[in-house]
């Protein structure tokens, strides 16, 4: 079969078995868009803005644990990308990137819209290619998406200069599917041993602890996580990027931990004497003080990137290798040394975590004047049964969401937790729509936060994707004004929002529809309508309190143990 | 927290398009300093061959192996450094030769096995091979002869006896 370098490029895409692609044409991939218009299997999605387009991408990857793949132009085309490139490169999202680049004989000329792409994404990416003659489109095309996907995850850049997309240029096409890179290697299991010494070790602990993250979903490892987890009868927690893999509302699930973790979480960390750490890489927010990290406890740390162990923290144990072949195996052995669990010890355990709960720490003064944003939170828990997908932006709206959106199930909860891109909640809802039509998608945003990618909301009109937005009002960008309350004496330096647009007639001079909720009493009534629309994009402005701030909190630098609660919830159990 | 040591680290890595600034970039990304770095291609021209010398503690050291490692363009990377490895050095010095300095020269250059290779009325162009120790002690040497330039290969790498870097990782 003779192809042009453009058919090329679609016909891998197909053989990859790619559904959609993200983007925005340009003069530099004006061919590929020639040989798309053409192509019937694949759906292009038109977003408003190509930092939009990576955010999309990187939603629906996570969303359905397939790459997402973006087409875009030279120059300001790929640029634009750089942020959504490095977001899924912090979280690990496989992701492949084709942006146009001027055509060879112009490469290093300044040409019109030239840019160094491949200078510019190499340290926030996986990995990327600047294909240099027509005979390896292909080949490239295999290696991308098998080093995006396979491994750690990440994004991959693919860029290709113009003259080698020319129609007039056929060549003969092969897909080879088997191919070798020779310095790309994956450990594929550890060793018996290894494990079988991991499950002795667990098994001996008294106080033990599990900590879990984005890494048991990117290794669709969740059931294996709650077979292990309930078989021990161990307390576990999640981080950011792993809520859902366990389910939140489990009696062993303790919350989230880190710096707005729960009381409950945070203290066992402090206080275990075995940590089995899975498909986390001890994030700054997640140790607070690494000297203080769990001061006590032997470590146990299972990760698929070999750079990951003792990388922050130094680990006792290490198993490196796939999340869901190693927490298999793990289950196996642990079955052999469950009889040594000293049962005694582990409801003593359970009975101090237990008194830890009693202190409530999620609880919150209730208001029948202004909204409470987290109130906000479990009532859109409540009408969709906790069943919704919920993409969010960075910031105060973030951490409700993680906190009293009790997910259940894994890749429901899209956010950007490593990088903590604003702007990221929009496009990355059109992504997760996309891969689940038939889906719930929310997007909790913050009025801060939703003005960053506005713009989709025409994407989100022309595709007719009918994502709910709701957007905690606080006219604050609450997250920077609650750090100025605690650390800067109440000097609110330029985060106070001045300017606001009316979001609701915003949403409908897009198309859609717009809605202001302003009182609690109209809270779930409004809510409840708002997401009774099926075909239709609603955009929710929620007017919340200015005031509130996300507790519990450690502040930089201390350990888990030293918590600040929210004020009204230790008047709760005083009251209790 | 260890101190920092000097660390020769050889890599082997896919002689292509933007794999040396790949390198770079992850120390200067990590905040590790480069101290000296060659590269060339080997017998295998698709493969180049680099050896680098940092100043970093263990952790860092234990770190950075995994995290070049890590890139996707590097085929094998070893630290050369706790184990038994020869290392050599070029340099060569151009220094100022008066009549009165050219017995010291020739006499400096002999006892350091290194060689004259370049004449002119009024200076010496001096090449020296040997481990980094030794050109050092040679350029101190010098005492006040004026060195009007000098350039230095950087370190080379190689295990002692039979152990090799393989190319398959």
């Amino acid at each position: 079969m003779k192809l042009s370098g453009s058919e090329i490029i679609i016909e891998s895409l197909k053989k990859e078995g790619v559904e959609y692609i993200f983007g925005y044409p340009g003069g530099a991939v004006l061919h590929i868009y020639d040989a798309l218009f053409a192509a019937e299997k694949i759906k292009h999605v038109l977003v408003r803005h190509e930092q939009g387009a990576t955010h999309a991408a990187d939603g629906y990857a996570r969303a359905c644990n397939k790459p997402g793949v973006v087409l875009v132009t030279s120059g300001p085309g790929i640029t634009n990308c750089v942020t959504g490139i490095a977001t899924a490169h912090m979280d690990s999202i496989p992701m492949i990137v084709i942006s146009g680049q001027v055509s060879r004989q112009y490469v290093g000329s300044d040409a019109f819209q030239e840019a160094d792409a491949t200078g510019i994404t190499r340290p926030i990416c996986k990995h990327n290619f600047l294909i240099n003659d027509r005979e390896s489109i292909a080949e490239t095309f295999r290696k991308a998406f098998i080093i995006a996907t396979t491994g750690r995850p990440g994004p991959v850049i693919i860029d290709i200069p113009k003259d080698l997309t020319d129609p007039k240029v056929k060549i003969n096409f092969e897909y080879k599917k088997n191919i070798k890179i020779r310095s790309y290697n994956i450990k594929k299991l550890e060793s018996d041993e290894k494990i079988k010494d991991a499950a002795k070790l667990i098994c001996s602990a008294k106080k033990p602890m599990i900590y879990a993250g984005g890494g048991v979903i990117l290794g669709k490892a969740s059931n294996e996580l709650v077979k292990l987890t309930k078989h021990l009868n161990f307390p576990i927690t999640n981080t950011l990027m792993g809520l859902g893999a366990y389910p939140s509302s489990d009696k062993q699930f303790l919350g989230m931990l880190g710096m707005h973790g729960t009381y409950e979480a945070n203290m066992a960390m402090h206080d275990c004497d075995v940590l089995l750490a899975i498909g986390a890489r001890f994030d700054d927010r997640v140790t607070g003080d690494t000297n203080q990290f769990c001061p006590k406890a032997k470590i146990i740390h299972i990760d698929i990137d070999p750079s990951s162990i003792s990388k922050i923290i130094e680990v006792d144990h290490s198993l490196i290798g796939d999340t869901k072949q190693i927490l298999k195996k793990l289950l196996d052995h642990t079955k052999y040394f469950k009889k040594d669990i000293n049962k005694d010890a582990l409801s003593k355990w359970w009975r101090k975590i237990n008194s830890w709960q009693k202190k409530k720490c999620l609880s919150y003064k209730k208001s029948t004047k202004v909204i409470k944003p987290q109130s906000v939170i479990e009532t859109l828990h409540k009408i969709t049964k906790g069943k919704s997908f919920v993409t969010s932006d960075v910031g105060q709206h973030q951490m409700w969401v993680a906190q009293y959106y009790k997910f259940d199930k894994p890749n429901r909860w899209i956010n950007s937790g490593g990088l903590g891109t604003m702007g990221f909640g929009l496009p990355a809802a059109i992504g997760a729509q996309l891969a689940y039509p038939r889906e719930q998608v929310l997007c909790v945003t913050g009025e801060a936060s939703i003005l960053m990618c506005i713009q989709e909301l025409s994407t989100c009109l022309q595709y007719g994707l009918p994502i709910k937005i709701i957007t905690l009002n606080n006219r604050y960008m609450g997250m920077v004004r609650q750090w100025q309350e605690f650390f800067y004496e109440g000097r609110y330096a330029m985060s106070y929002m001045d300017a606001i647009p009316n979001f609701a007639q915003l949403a409908e001079s897009f198309g859609h529809i717009g809605m202001v909720i302003d009182k609690p009493k109209d809270l779930e009534k409004d809510l409840t309508h708002a997401l009774s629309h099926k075909n239709r994009l609603v955009f929710v402005d929620v007017i919340t309190d200015e005031t509130e701030n996300v507790y519990p909190m450690i502040m930089s630098g201390k350990g888990h143990h030293e918590m600040h609660l929210a004020p009204s919830a230790n008047e709760d159990i005083e009251l209790a | 927290m260890t101190t920092d040591k000097r660390h020769i680290i050889s890599i082997l890595v896919e002689n292509e398009f933007g794999s040396l600034s790949r390198i770079a970039g992850l120390f200067s990304a990590r905040g590790y300093n480069i101290h000296c770095l060659s590269v060339a291609p080997t017998s295998d021209d698709s493969i180049s061959r680099m050896t680098l010398v940092t100043y970093c503690n263990e952790a860092k050291a234990s770190q950075l192996m995994k995290q070049l490692d890590k890139l996707v363009d590097v085929i094998n990377v070893k630290d050369l450094t706790d184990e038994t490895h020869i290392e050599r050095e070029m340099l060569l010095l151009k220094v100022k030769s008066t009549l009165k300095q050219r017995d010291e020269l020739k006499r400096l250059t002999d006892i350091f096995r290194a060689r004259i290779i370049d004449v002119t009325d009024t200076t010496y162009t001096i090449e020296l091979t040997g481990p980094s120790e030794k050109i050092l002690a040679f350029i101190d040497s010098l005492g006040k002869i004026k060195i009007i330039e000098q350039v230095r290969s950087g370190a080379l790498g190689i295990s002692r006896g039979s152990e090799s870097l393989e190319i398959k990782k």
